[in-house]
């Protein structure tokens, strides 16, 4: 009975998980389009655009591994949302915690763009080839301030796990946001890259790579990566509330914490034009690596 | 699409309100029409607000925009890039050039007609047709999607041999990988 309730709880998750990525994907476009002073798609948009996209057929075939690519995304996405505590006292939303998930979700993390990586190098199309350098070469620039920021948390609360570091704030009463502050600028600075929003947006590139690794996808591998991507989403933006703003007791308060900290990569991406490959890697192993720097020295002196 | 009993069924109707709210353009720059497009889905006309959005490639695509004039040489990669599209697949001929040759009626590289090379589903009239009348065009072809009778792609597969003949007449050295969908 337990099980089946943790598995309909892993679905419910789930559900919660791509129905806000998905808003906050149309939100997005909303914003964008407003901030352009037009009226821009309805918020809905996204919905629409996914099921078009699984309604279509699709007869494109390169193999195997192609096949997969988007399966890995989706694997990845499911992963961490499941490892991740989208509340403070769980209730519903079951997690597959352990001690040292924090690691593990480093790890996982990556593995789904690797998978990527693998499936659209099958596909043979030039642009999809350079859209993986790209990627794996941003991956290696936020990777070091994002890797930072977690180790001086690990390092200060001496401990390797994420609902460890919840209690911590709960017990401590102040959000780690203001308790090392310097750990929350390098992981907020990493979060840029993480979404791959303009200025980061050198991987799927519109109107210069045609969209990257994705252009040999469409169709229903669109609509499988886009519905992994809202996942990963709202998995990634519910772990940075659980680390650095103190988690949340409930959905509106979740919905709230998670928007606003949507906000930042959006806003900014707005002001700023793309960046070549160097540049994005200079930037990463710049300000947000020294500001990690500062945060594991701050550990080890507190 | 329609059935047997010439009514759409409920889940038909669902696909196509999808489909005509949410038009991804492949927007081939073949002619002079390519610079109308800018202004179209950009802030002053705003396309997006009707669900139509640029597609990067032919393989996310719904809708194939053949903006202009289409020389002999570009009528080739038109048609690879038609053919890489998924289905349902909709073509929009844009301006004048396209439904009868336009101002390059008796030129000896353009193609006249392009109904007879390609399935198109709604004419767009004019030389140049301005954003109004682009979005016009786009509005017709999502009442046709709504209807169900948007069907060229359909036609183009079943009338696929007379296709071919019409376009091999024109392109003399015919290097392409057959497809098969």
């Amino acid at each position: 009975m337990e099980l089946f309730i943790n598995i309909l709880g892993a679905i419910v998750t789930f559900l919660v998980a791509f129905i806000v990525g998905m808003t906050y994907g149309g939100l997005n476009r909303k914003i964008t389009a407003r901030v352009q002073n037009r009226k821009g798609p309805p918020f809905y948009q996204n919905f629409i655009d996914a099921f078009k996209l699984s309604s279509k057929e699709t007869a494109i075939h390169h193999g195997i591994m192609h096949y997969l690519g988007p399966a890995f995304l989706m694997v990845s996405s499911v992963m961490t949302l499941l490892i991740v505590p989208v509340f403070t006292n769980n209730g519903w939303f079951p997690n597959l915690n352990f001690k040292g998930d924090l690691i593990f979700l480093i790890y996982i993390m990556t593995f789904g763009p690797l998978g990527m990586a693998l499936g659209s190098g099958q596909t043979g199309n030039p642009n999809a080839a350079i859209g993986v350098t790209r990627g794996l070469s941003q991956m290696v620039g936020f990777e070091i301030p994002w890797v930072m920021a977690l180790i001086a948390l690990m390092i200060q609360y001496h401990t390797t796990s994420i609902e460890g570091l919840m209690e911590a704030q709960a017990q401590t009463g102040t959000w780690f946001m203001f308790s090392s502050p310097f750990a929350f600028i390098a992981a907020i600075l990493a979060m840029f890259g993480m979404f791959r929003y303009s200025p980061f947006d050198i991987v799927s590139a519109p109107t210069e790579l045609a969209s990257g690794p994705a252009s040999e996808n469409g169709g229903k591998y669109l609509f499988v990566m886009m519905s992994s991507g809202s996942v990963f989403t709202f998995a990634k933006l519910t772990l940075y509330v659980d680390l650095f703003l103190g988690g949340a007791a409930n959905l509106p308060v979740l919905l709230l914490k998670t928007f606003a900290l949507y906000l930042i990569p959006i806003l900014y991406g707005m002001t700023t034009p793309r960046y070549r490959t160097e540049q994005a890697i200079r930037w990463f192993w710049g300000w947000p690596s020294f500001f990690g720097l500062l945060a594991i020295i701050q550990a080890v002196i507190l | 699409m329609y059935n047997d009993k010439n009514s759409q069924k409920i889940v038909d109707y669902i696909q196509n309100w999808t489909r005509k709210h949410s038009i991804w353009v492949l927007a081939y720059g073949t002619g002079c029409g390519a610079i109308e497009i800018p202004p179209t889905m950009t802030s002053r006309y705003d396309s997006e607000r009707l669900g139509i959005r640029g597609a990067a490639t032919p393989r996310q695509a719904d809708v194939l925009l053949i903006t202009g004039y289409l020389t002999v040489k570009t009528l080739k990669r038109v048609i690879r890039v038609y053919e890489q599209m998924q289905d349902p697949k909709y073509v929009i001929g844009f301006g004048s050039c396209t439904i009868n040759g336009g101002m390059y009626f008796d030129s000896y590289n353009t193609i006249k007609v392009l109904d007879k090379y390609l399935p198109v589903d709604v004419y767009i009239n004019g030389c140049m047709p301005r954003p109004e009348a682009v979005i016009q065009g786009f509005v017709k072809l999502q009442k046709r999607i709504g209807e169900g009778r948007a069907t060229g792609a359909k036609h183009y597969k079943e009338n696929l041999e007379w296709y071919r003949a019409n376009q091999k007449k024109i392109i003399p050295n015919w290097v392409m990988p057959e497809y098969n969908w």
